[in-house]
Formats: C-alpha cells, structure tokens, sequence
C-alpha cells in the first residue's frame, strides 16, 4: 500500500515550523524554511489560525505533471508526483499548475519544491497535526 | 564562530545617517553567541557619560550559537542601557526573530543614532530599508503589526517588532512586542526604541543553510527532540504553562498580593492556571523550532456597546501576569486579568512592572501620599476598569504624575515617597516569588536583577537547611552557568534538556569543537564582560536599598531578617570583587 501526507489537524498546530525543519534537513541537507515542502503560515497575523501548504496527492490527473514541458514529473502510486531533477529544466511551468499553491521554487538549484510524501515531517510534529494515510496502490 | 563559520556576521545601522554596514568579526567568536556577543558589542558602543536615551546609546541585539537549528534553541537577546535601573540592560524575547535573523545571515544587529521622522526598518540578506513610519507613531502594537504585516514581504518567515505609546513617550519599562505574543518585556528597550523614533523591526529570513555534518548533526537533533517530546522534562510548560505555579505559589505563601502586603491571595483558586485552563484558554503556540508549545492564549468577551454588543479578544498570559496584573492588585477573576493584560500589551508596557508601579500608586492613594488630582481617578484594589485607564494616562503620560509613574516605581516614590513599599530591586521591580533570602538576594545581585538571572527563587524552594555560603554559591553557579545557556541562545524552560554535555554534542555536531573548560572559560568572560559594564555604569551593590516591605512581609521562608539580607548580598559583592581581580 501506499502513502500520503494528510494536513487534516492543523487545527491543533502551535506554529513550532519543526515540519519545514524536518523536511528541508532531510530531503535537502539544509537549515531552511525555503526548501520544505510543508509550508506553515498564519491567516491573519498571529492571531489567526495556523495553516498548512503541501501537496494534496492528486490522482489520475496531475496538473502539474501535465504543465511539465520537460516529462520531469512522473506520477508516484497512491497520488502525487516524483521529480526528476535531472531533467527538469527549472521552467516554473509546475508551479503555477498546481492550484494548491503546493510547489515553491528554489531559487538556489532552480527547481520546484515538491513534496515526495515521505513522512519525514509528520515524525516531528508534536501536535499531531499531520499523519500519513494509507490509499490504494493506483498505477 | 558561529554554525559553520568562522565569525560573527554583525550589521552596523545608524539610524542619523540612514548609512549600514555588514563586518564579519571573528574576534567575537571567543564570546560564542548570544549574551555573550552582544556584551562585548555593548561595551563597546556603550557611553557611559551620556544618558540612556540619548541618540547616540546603542540598541544591541544577537542571536545565540545553535540558534534554531536545534529544539528550544529559540531566543534572540537584547543589550542596551536600561533608564529603569541606569545600567545594564539585558532581555530575551522568544517568537520568530532568532530563525529570521538566522535565515537573513545576521549574528547580531548594533543600532544607533536617531532617525529624524518616525521609521520602520525591514532587515534582509543584503537588504537593509529605512521607511516610513510616520502614519504609525501614536498606534497600539496591534494595529502596528497588522498594517506592516500587510505592507510586507515574508509571510511566515518574518518577524515583527513593534512598540506602542508607552515606548514612544519614553516610559522606563515600555517593552518591544514581537510578533504579537512575545516580548523584550523587561528593563525599558521599549523607549530606546522610542527615543530613536524607530517604530518597529522587520527582519526576515529568506536564505538557507547547507548542512555540513548531515548524519551527526541529524542523530543529535533527534536526541533532543525525544528527550523535548517525550520526557516529563518539558510537559508543564505545555499543559497548564507557568501558570501551574499559581496555586503552589500561593500555598507557601510567596504569591505577592496587594503590593506585597499579603504573600497570599484568598481568592487564588479563581486564577489559577487550572481555572485560566477551564474558562478562556483557547490554543497554545509556540516560539519557531520549539515542539513544546507554552505560549497559552485565552479569550475574554468585552462588551463595547449596549443592546448585547459583543467582541472576542485573545491575549496571552502566563504565571507572571496573573500574579502582576492579578493578586497584586487585588484582581480576582480570570476575565478581568485578561482586560487588563490586553491593555497593557497595547499600550507596550512591560507586564510585570506594570503591576507593581500601579500596585505601589494604590497603597499611596489609599495612604492619602497621593490623591485624586494626581490620579484623575480612584486607585483601589480590584477596580480593574479604573486601572485599565491609569495604564492608557501612563502611556500617554496624561499629567505630570503618571509621567513620573512611567518612570518606575523607584522614581515614583522619590517624588512622591513611599519608598518603604516600592517593591523594586535596584530599579527593576519584582517579580512574583516571596520566596525568601534566595530571591531576594538573587534579585538584587542578578546582572539584571530578574528572577530569571539565577532563580534565587528556586534554590529557596529546594535548599533544605539555610546555609549562607551555600546559598551565595548557588547563586553564583547559576548566575555563571546561565551566561552559556543564554549565549546559545536556549530558552530558560530547557534548561534541563541542555545540561553540558547535550550542549556540547550540539555544538560540536555544527562546526564547534569545544570542551567542557572550554565552556566554563567562555561563562567567565561572558560573567566578567557585564560585571564590567555595570562598574563602569557606576552600579555598586554597597549602594543598594532595598523596600522595607519585603522583610515587613513573610516570604514562603518566614520573615526575612533586613541585616542577614545585607550580609548576604555583602558576601556575594566580596565574592565578585574576588572574582573580578582573577585573571581570564
Ligand atoms: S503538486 Fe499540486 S498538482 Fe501536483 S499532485 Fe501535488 S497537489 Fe496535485
Ligand atoms: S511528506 Fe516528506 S517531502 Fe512531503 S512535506 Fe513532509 S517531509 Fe517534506
Ligand atoms: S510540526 Fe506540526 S505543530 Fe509544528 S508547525 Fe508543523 S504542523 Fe504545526
């Protein structure tokens, strides 16, 4: 079976960024907020809630796998996309595809951020916010 | 050296000649980070013979050795020359700024001068802006954070410093408000801010950090991550927060009410931590990269109009707030605390402060000291509504008497007397621990006289048989061992997740290669570097006067005998001149 990050309990976060920590330190050898693919932000100033941006593993048709001129997204099972850096040609075209707002640019490689669905961050996020569901095998 | 370099990256900003420049010093690497960096640029950008608020005092901030990079690792210091005590003035404030400064690629920020109109500053990687801030000089912190929240950049990985009236009108103890919750609560940088006309700070961290030790660096995250999440070390600060003290506190009889005229609070029960819990707590925060999550945030309704007007307001407490703007004024109910504490935090008070200056003026109206033509209104006990418009004439310095009540309650009383019952130390007034010799020695010789310096409070709640030379020893160690924490910059609560050698796998998975004297040095010239700056501020705790009222009042302890209190902190001055005089 396969696996997919969920968002769905962001009504519990505290805004601790240990996800964005987690994910940028694994999947990119970085200190950084800009290379997670979870991205937390506030609605309205600290006083608002806190709420999560990441990749809602689409299935059967991946918009930003269809914007990719260079065949460099390729469909992952159980939804979502893998990218293949060597042959993406940093074009952007993905990130305005995606209506999720799910894929950033890293203007250090030029290249898209994009979830893989590891798990990673839903291992440091104290507040069981995020977890990982599994679905159906789909290709 | 900070995280895999070899210096300290120090942005220079003269606010008089909009001119800034970037040095990459690495003779500041032997302070490490921290209090430790930010001391040494005090030093030297300090001027002793110049008042506090003149144009030319710098503002000196820096971010600590493992800054964010690690859990709890979450603070940013602040170094200045406080006008509440006239010396040194130092102060920690949690929220985002460590991680922004981090990501901008800032150690630390030296600011002087003066603008000549009301500015705000936006502080990037390689990008440093002056704007204009006239449209909010006079604005309340909230409204000030939301309008440059939506003017700038960074969601989400930004910081916003702001202060309100109080700090532009150069109170003593006006804070910095960042990003709403948080605060350089303590000491008065509010009105440097004030007296630079420098309205608010936006740092913003857009770079990242290539990781140069993945695999240790890793290892040693998690480890303390597991001992954070899921040992009993930290759950306190989660589950009630610091207000889970109310209730103890007030047991052993070291909960100041009514001006310290009592060291219990009848009505305890009603605001305790437990009851803040049941009726107003609605969410808990947290600083970035702390899994802990102590920032509580309750919610009070406030009536604005009649026919069943109603609004929401959300502010954040903890145990010192509900002991300044509660038992210490007599305020008994949870929702009143929260009226009072949002106005403060609107205004851009210092909390703790606060409640004690406006404690000191209740005891003086009622001594008849003071009366309604300084007051405007009555000062009792318990009439929030009324304290609620003496905090908005102090910020607005309304008349000549809450003019000088924004100045402390230590100027206060020299006006308009009332010294015996001004409960400050040195200047900076109480905290809410009447716990015995320990906090009040510990208050009084503490570089910044907090509780916070070296939990004099807590030794007397742990000490099993009173033994003076101990007691100056414990002080002393903590005093001493506090100086590496805070050069990390590691918030105070983890203190026991960060004992020296969790420290010192940290550090030497980033790019460090320190041992345990290597430490124990670097807390010595980190200790001896304030103990400098107080001398040469001309601070002498021969000088120190301490408020009748706290031996009139008996702490958790018993009545604290006023010449024992004198020997002790008499030994702890031999003990520093000792000190001092060898070598580094
Ligand atoms: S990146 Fe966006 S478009 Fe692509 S699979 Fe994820 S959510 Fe769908
Ligand atoms: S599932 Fe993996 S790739 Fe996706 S946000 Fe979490 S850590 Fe990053
Ligand atoms: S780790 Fe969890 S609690 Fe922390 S910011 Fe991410 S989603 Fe929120």
């Amino acid at each position: 079976m396969a696996k997919i990050i969920k968002a769905d309990g962001m009504n519990k976060c505290i805004g601790c960024y240990s996800c964005m920590l987690s994910c940028s330190c694994i999947n990119y050898k970085h200190h950084s907020l800009e290379k997670s693919a979870i991205k937390i932000k506030t609605s309205g100033g600290l006083s608002g809630k806190f709420t999560s941006t990441v990749c809602v593993a689409c299935k059967d048709e991946r918009a930003c796998l269809e914007s990719c001129p260079s065949k460099a997204l390729e469909k992952r099972s159980g939804g979502g996309v893998i990218l293949n850096e060597e042959v993406c040609i940093g074009c952007k075209k993905c990130v305005s595809a995606c209506i999720v707002g799910a894929i950033s640019f890293d203007e250090e490689s030029k290249k898209p951020i994009i979830c893989k669905h590891c798990g990673i961050c839903t291992k440091f996020c104290p507040h069981a916010c995020l977890r990982m569901e599994e679905v159906d095998d789909d290709l | 050296m900070m995280i895999y370099k070899n210096y300290i990256s120090v942005l220079y900003i003269d606010l008089s000649s909009k001119k800034i420049s970037v040095k990459h010093r690495q003779d500041l690497c032997e302070y490490l980070g921290g209090v430790g960096v930010a001391s040494k640029l005090l030093e030297e950008n300090i001027k002793p013979q110049l008042h506090p608020l003149d144009e030319n005092q710098p503002i000196i901030f820096a971010i600590g050795a493992a800054s964010s990079i690690f859990p709890v690792i979450t603070k940013t210091v602040a170094m200045f020359y406080s006008p509440l005590t006239m010396e040194l003035g130092e102060s920690y404030a949690g929220g985002r700024m460590a991680m922004t400064l981090l990501f901008a690629g800032y150690d630390a920020v030296v600011i002087t001068g003066k603008s000549k109109k009301p500015t705000y500053l936006t502080i990037k990687s390689n990008n440093i802006a002056f704007k204009d801030a006239r449209a909010l000089w006079g604005l309340c912190t909230d409204e000030t954070g939301r309008i440059i929240r939506e003017r700038e950049s960074g969601e989400g990985k930004r910081s916003i410093l702001r202060i309100g009236p109080a700090g532009e009108n150069l109170s003593s103890f006006a804070n910095v408000c960042v990003d709403t919750y948080r605060h350089f609560g303590r000491l008065g940088l509010g009105a440097l801010f004030g007296s630079k006309n420098l309205k608010a700070i936006v740092t913003i961290g857009d770079q990242s950090i290539q990781i140069e030790n993945f695999k240790e660096y890793f290892k040693v995250y998690k480890e303390i991550y597991k001992k954070v999440t899921e040992t009993k070390l930290m759950k306190k600060y989660h589950d009630l927060g610091t207000s889970v003290n109310v209730l103890p506190m007030n047991k052993i009889g070291s909960f100041p009410t009514r001006n310290l005229t009592e060291n219990h609070f009848e009505y305890a029960e009603n605001i305790s931590g437990e009851k803040f819990a049941q009726k107003n707590l609605i969410r808990k925060m947290a600083c970035t990269s702390c899994p802990v999550g102590c920032i509580h945030i309750g919610q009070f309704r406030r009536e604005f109009d009649e026919g069943y007007e109603f609004e929401s307001v959300n502010v954040a407490y903890d145990y010192e707030l509900i002991f300044a703007l509660g038992s210490y004024l007599g305020i008994n109910t949870t929702d009143a605390i929260l009226e009072l504490i949002e106005k403060v935090e609107q205004m851009g008070f210092d909390a703790i402060s606060t409640g004690v200056v406006l404690g000191w003026a209740t005891e003086s109206y009622k001594k008849g000291l003071i009366t309604n033509d300084h007051t405007i209104i009555p000062l009792k006990y318990g009439h929030v509504k009324n304290y609620i418009k003496a905090v908005e004439y102090m910020a607005a310095n309304t008349n000549e008497f809450y003019k000088i009540l924004s100045k402390g309650s230590y100027k206060a009383s020299q006006k308009y007397g009332g010294m015996d019952f001004a409960v400050q130390f040195a200047g900076n007034e109480t905290p809410g621990y009447h716990t015995g010799y320990g906090s009040i020695v510990g208050h009084t010789v503490g570089a910044r006289h907090s509780h916070l310096c070296n939990a004099g409070y807590s030794i007397d709640q742990s000490m099993e048989e009173f033994d003076k030379e101990k007691l100056i020893e414990m002080i002393f160690y903590e005093e001493r061992e506090r100086c590496i924490l805070n050069s990390l910059i590691i918030c105070l609560f983890a203190r026991k997740v960060y004992d020296k050698n969790t420290i010192l796998l940290a550090l030497n998975t980033i790019g460090y290669n320190l041992t345990e004297n290597d430490l124990t040095t670097i807390a010595d010239k980190i200790y001896k570097t304030k103990l400098k700056i107080k001398k040469m501020l001309k601070f002498d705790l021969k000088n120190i006067k301490l408020p009748k009222r706290i031996f009139q009042t008996p702490s958790a302890n018993g009545k604290i005998d006023e010449n024992l209190a004198y020997e002790l902190i008499n030994l702890y001055n031999k003990k520093l001149e000792a000190y001092l005089n060898t070598d580094l």
